[in-house]
């Protein structure tokens, strides 16, 4: 049996199945980023004024690199470009053309990715302190002349597994306050760790923010490794169909670039809403 | 909609964010002085001109294809 308006349009609609099929899913999409976004938006609005983290439940805003957001983001506004273009080759009966495009898009998303694992180490990496005698800090942490690392759970330091590993001291490379005019340098102490009330890197168990951040832009990143895999698949292996129904083919790589364009959409709603307010 | 459609979209939206990009950038660094926060705006000022641009040349190159 064969299949009805696989590559031609249904007279009534003028939609052709799989257009159908995806506006489906994203309309679905919408309602999941849809309340991660309002979530985020709630808890940034009743969150306690103050600067942080010298007010424990303030929002931890301006704490993420913006430079590096804005250059993911034009690295993803970039991809969106090549996907259209790589469609369009295909329309304009130029296969070379879409494979260069569509490796143009992958390479996009290779970049976007590595660059938030950057952006994710950082987070792993950087601790938020807290003394006794009332005063709170940002910094990196190093135990037993180690500094913790991203990929290893081990690495990750807090008070119950300092006091349990019988580490008694600590040195911590605090950054210049926040809050305070100008750019002061970092300053370097050691810590002993029964004078610590709290200590935990900038991950998701941490502060509210980092739950919600890091829940979002994972989501996000999934996305993203999702749809690059889905194009390459296109671009090479499932490339054969282009010699047996390029009208099916084609239609198949527009699918394909109208879910790119929503994860690239959505960022370009993330990137203000996380980085900048 | 067809792809030619969403992304006509979505150069709108990033128009749209890269004007307010550069807004915010100029504020901030009005605020700060700081020299990455001017460079911030100006980039993004340049990118949604760009945009425009690019978006121009877009709907000119594939005017033959349905929105549809």
């Amino acid at each position: 049996m064969e299949i009805p308006y696989t590559d031609k349009a249904r007279p009534d609609t003028g939609l052709y199945n799989a257009k159908v099929g995806i506006w489906l899913f994203l309309a679905s999409e919408i309602m999941l980023f849809g309340a991660l976004f309002s979530s985020y938006i709630l808890l940034r609005v009743g969150a306690a004024t103050g600067v942080w983290p010298a007010v424990k439940l303030a929002w931890p805003h301006h704490l993420l690199n913006v430079p590096i957001g804005t250059f993911n983001t034009a690295v993803l506004i970039t991809s969106s470009v090549t996907v259209v273009m790589a469609w369009a080759s295909l329309k304009m009966n130029n296969f070379r053309r879409f494979r260069m495009f569509m490796v143009m898009t992958i390479a996009c998303a290779i970049a976007f990715l590595g660059i938030k694992s950057y952006e994710y180490n950082e987070k792993f990496t950087h601790y938020e302190l807290r003394l006794k005698d009332g005063k709170a800090m940002t910094g990196h942490l190093e135990v037993n002349g180690k500094h913790p690392g991203f990929w290893s759970s081990a690495d990750l330091w807090n008070l119950p597994r300092l006091t349990s590993s019988n580490i008694t001291e600590v040195k911590f490379v605090a950054d210049p306050m926040v809050g305070h005019e100008g750019h002061g340098g970092h300053e370097e102490m050691t810590v002993k760790v029964d004078e610590i009330t709290h200590l935990d890197a900038f991950i998701p168990r941490n502060h509210t923010f980092f739950a919600i951040y890091f829940t979002i832009t994972a989501l996000h990143g999934f996305h993203v490794l999702g749809g690059a895999l889905v194009l390459a698949y296109f671009a090479f292996p499932g490339s054969g169909m282009w010699k047996t129904n390029p009208e099916q083919f084609t239609n198949r790589i527009e699918i394909g670039g109208l879910f790119w364009h929503f994860v690239d959409l959505v960022w370009i709603f993330l990137f203000p809403v996380v980085y900048l307010l | 909609m067809s792809l030619k459609a969403f992304h006509l979209v979505f150069i709108v939206a990033s128009v749209l964010m890269m004007t307010g990009f550069s807004v915010w950038g100029g504020a901030r660094w009005r605020e700060t002085g700081d020299i990455v926060d001017l460079c911030l705006s100006v980039l993004g000022g340049l990118a949604a001109a760009g945009l425009v641009m690019y978006g121009r040349y877009f709907l000119k190159k594939l005017k033959h294809i349905s929105y549809l």
